[in-house]
């Protein structure tokens, strides 16, 4: 088991550091820098600026530089927002993420956990087959699609439903439910197949021959052994939300990380571009890396290898 | 045998005699042997769902492959006078000439905001969108299966170095590397475009190749992974020791009898790449990441209609829901592929 954890955390931190590695080449092979956008500054101004930042050294001397203070904790400073570092940037932009992430995953797991099960408990008829279109359609319709028709059914057409921002907590409806579609509908279906695979279980029979009610039986043995493979999934799901607010950040206008990603990508805000990638890709392999050794735990009939 | 001997066995003497020819015949069983595709092809076909998401799936090529080429309007063709206009409503001018007793081809979707006909730019943009898909998906196939194959083949430290990359890539989070990436080969891709032998990149656009070079880069990982675990059960078949011992090389048993004898998964998982291929170059182009102007892509012409959702919402709804319709419909049809080929991976 040790030897197994030791395995995954150092591929866990190899991947982190060749993420961070590939995005710091990547980025520096675009043309332009950061100054170079501010037309009025002259040239010996951007020169003195880059000197400032570093960043007329060349480019493996700022790599070695960067990773040395990054591994310290010292993520620098922004290069646009003057005077901010990028550790105040990413702590003032991922709470309002991190809550509409949050806020998403609970939804989905709260709803699609139960859509699943009633559907495998009532296999075939027709409030099984509403469920399959219902999980069906929500894994095929991207989230841009079901952010912009939602918005403008219920924001625009209806106008029930403010449009932009979070100030309230009824601006959190539109998004947090276009954010949780997806997990839902994929939630659904996992929820459905393993619940029937459990259904058909011999200790289902038992439990059910030795006196105990539909109730107990389907709470204490079934639901507690067909959650594993959603287990699985709190990973993948987490990091779907984390990017997935790219979108619904940008159409709903929410000052969040994702859309801070962007526009310092736009903006050639190096120092952010690689803060806010270190720390999105470290919170999505470590999420992923926990899950899987936690599901090795749960699971004593999972080999591990 | 008339009356019963209660300590008889009651046998009938006949019951030993040698059968005659017709009872022969008529114990044999034989149909014609069914082979491969045709068992498969015909679960396919009793599969309704799967067929008519075929045939939604083969109405929308005809109308994104063909009907572009007799149709009046051209997604690039500005027309005076006629912007905004409402589906089905002609400008004044446009009015003019009918009531001269000219025929003028409806707007069936209206028009955008340069006067472009918009049911072409959809048919356009679905264009786009399955071609990115259907070839992103040949280059997963393609460094897919030669990767997982020969990682299983070979066996060993090859393999385990291999499956290590395959490991690393796939927790690599993938969105952030295909923004990063999309982003930082647009201009020298731009640039190279520009430069002479290269000019053939600007029909396509940067942004199309960055999108497949991040398909390459990143997204065969499952291919290989599950190609290099049928590759590892059908290795240890005796036709594989046969071919050997016959002296074929090992280039030679990789393509003529591992794949070929994992045709069925391949196809599965090509066909299910094709709408995440499509999810992936829609996201991209909605955040401005797709598909160079004027050629549309689905996901940007919503990320377009978002802008006068208000007053003009078909120009939002139409590519939205036919994005919907494409995705939905090739993932019901690669179900249906996965039943018929593999009922085994059925779940």
């Amino acid at each position: 088991m040790i030897k197994y954890i030791g395995k995954r955390v150092i591929l866990a931190a190899f991947t982190i550091f060749l993420v961070a590695t590939i995005t710091f080449f990547l980025m520096n092979l675009v043309p332009g820098g950061p100054f170079i956008s501010e037309k009025s500054i002259s040239a010996q101004a951007q020169a003195a600026l880059k000197a400032k930042y570093g960043l007329d050294q060349p480019l493996i001397v700022q790599y070695k530089n960067y990773m040395v203070n990054a591994v310290q904790g010292d993520f620098g400073l922004s290069l646009k927002q003057r005077g901010r570092t990028v550790a105040e940037i990413i702590s003032s932009k991922f709470p309002v993420s991190a809550k509409l992430g949050g806020l998403s995953v609970l939804l989905a797991l709260l709803i699609g956990i139960p859509l699943g099960s009633i559907a495998a408990m009532n296999r075939g008829k027709w409030i099984d087959q509403v469920i399959i279109v219902i999980a069906t359609c929500g894994i095929a319709f991207p989230s841009f699609v079901i952010c912009t028709v939602g918005l403008y059914l219920f924001g625009v057409y209806l106008g029930w439903l403010p449009t932009m921002g979070l100030t309230t907590p009824i601006h959190y409806i539109l998004p947090v439910f276009a954010l949780s579609f997806y997990p839902m509908a994929y939630i659904t279906r996992l929820m459905r197949s393993s619940m029937l695979d459990v259904i058909g279980q011999d200790y289902m029979r038992t439990a059910r021959a030795k006196g105990l009610s539909q109730f107990v039986s389907l709470f204490k043995h079934a639901l507690r052994n067909a959650i594993l493979p959603v287990v699985t999934y709190v990973g993948p799901m987490l990091a779907y939300t984390l990017t997935g607010s790219l979108i619904v950040e940008k159409i709903f206008v929410i000052p969040g990380l994702g859309g801070q990603f962007v526009s310092s990508i736009i903006n050639r805000d190096y120092t952010v571009i690689m803060g806010t990638t270190i720390f999105l890709a470290t919170l999505i392999i470590v999420m992923n890396t926990l899950v899987d050794i936690a599901y090795k735990l749960i699971d004593p009939r999972i080999q591990l290898n | 045998m008339s009356e019963k001997n209660p300590i008889s066995f009651q046998l009938t003497v006949d019951d030993f005699l040698p059968a005659s020819d017709a009872e022969k015949q008529n114990l044999v069983q034989m149909r014609p042997s069914v082979g491969f595709w045709k068992d498969a092809m015909r679960r396919l076909l009793k599969n309704k769902v799967a067929m008519v998401s075929l045939v939604v799936i083969l109405v929308i090529m005809v109308f994104s492959f063909l009907i572009p080429g007799i149709y009046p309007y051209k997604y690039e063709q500005q027309i005076q006078g006629s912007e905004f206009l409402q589906p089905m409503v002609y400008s004044p001018q446009e009015q003019a000439r009918i009531d001269a007793g000219e025929k003028v081809f409806p707007h069936i979707l209206g028009t955008d905001n340069m006067g472009r006909d918009y049911a072409i730019r959809v048919m356009m943009g679905s264009r786009i969108s399955l071609l990115v898909g259907l070839i992103a998906s040949a280059i997963i196939l393609v460094i897919g299966s030669v990767f997982g194959s020969v990682a299983g083949f070979f066996g060993g430290w090859l393999d385990l170095i291999m499956m290590r990359i395959v490991d690393i890539i796939y927790t690599v989070p993938d969105i952030l590397l295909i923004v990063l990436i999309s982003f930082s080969i647009k201009k020298p891709l731009e640039n190279l475009a520009e430069t002479q032998g290269f000019q053939w990149l600007q029909i396509l656009g940067p942004n199309l190749i960055s999108i497949f070079l991040v398909f390459a880069l990143l997204y065969w990982v499952g291919m290989a992974r599950i190609v290099r675990s049928q590759v590892l059960t059908l290795k240890q078949n005796e036709y594989v020791t046969a071919a050997r011992a016959l002296g074929a090389s090992n280039g030679r048993i990789i393509r003529k009898h591992l794949l070929t004898n994992c045709i069925g998964t391949l196809i599965v998982t090509t066909t299910l790449q094709i709408p995440s291929a499509i999810f992936t170059e829609s996201f991209l182009s909605f955040l401005g990441l797709g598909v160079a102007v004027p050629l549309p892509s689905l996901g940007s012409l919503a990320s377009d209609g978002l802008n006068g959702l208000n007053t003009y919402p078909y120009l939002l709804l139409a590519p939205a829901l036919l994005i919907c319709l494409i995705i939905l419909s090739f993932n019901l049809f690669g179900d249906g592929l996965r039943d018929a080929f593999d009922p085994k991976m059925k779940s």
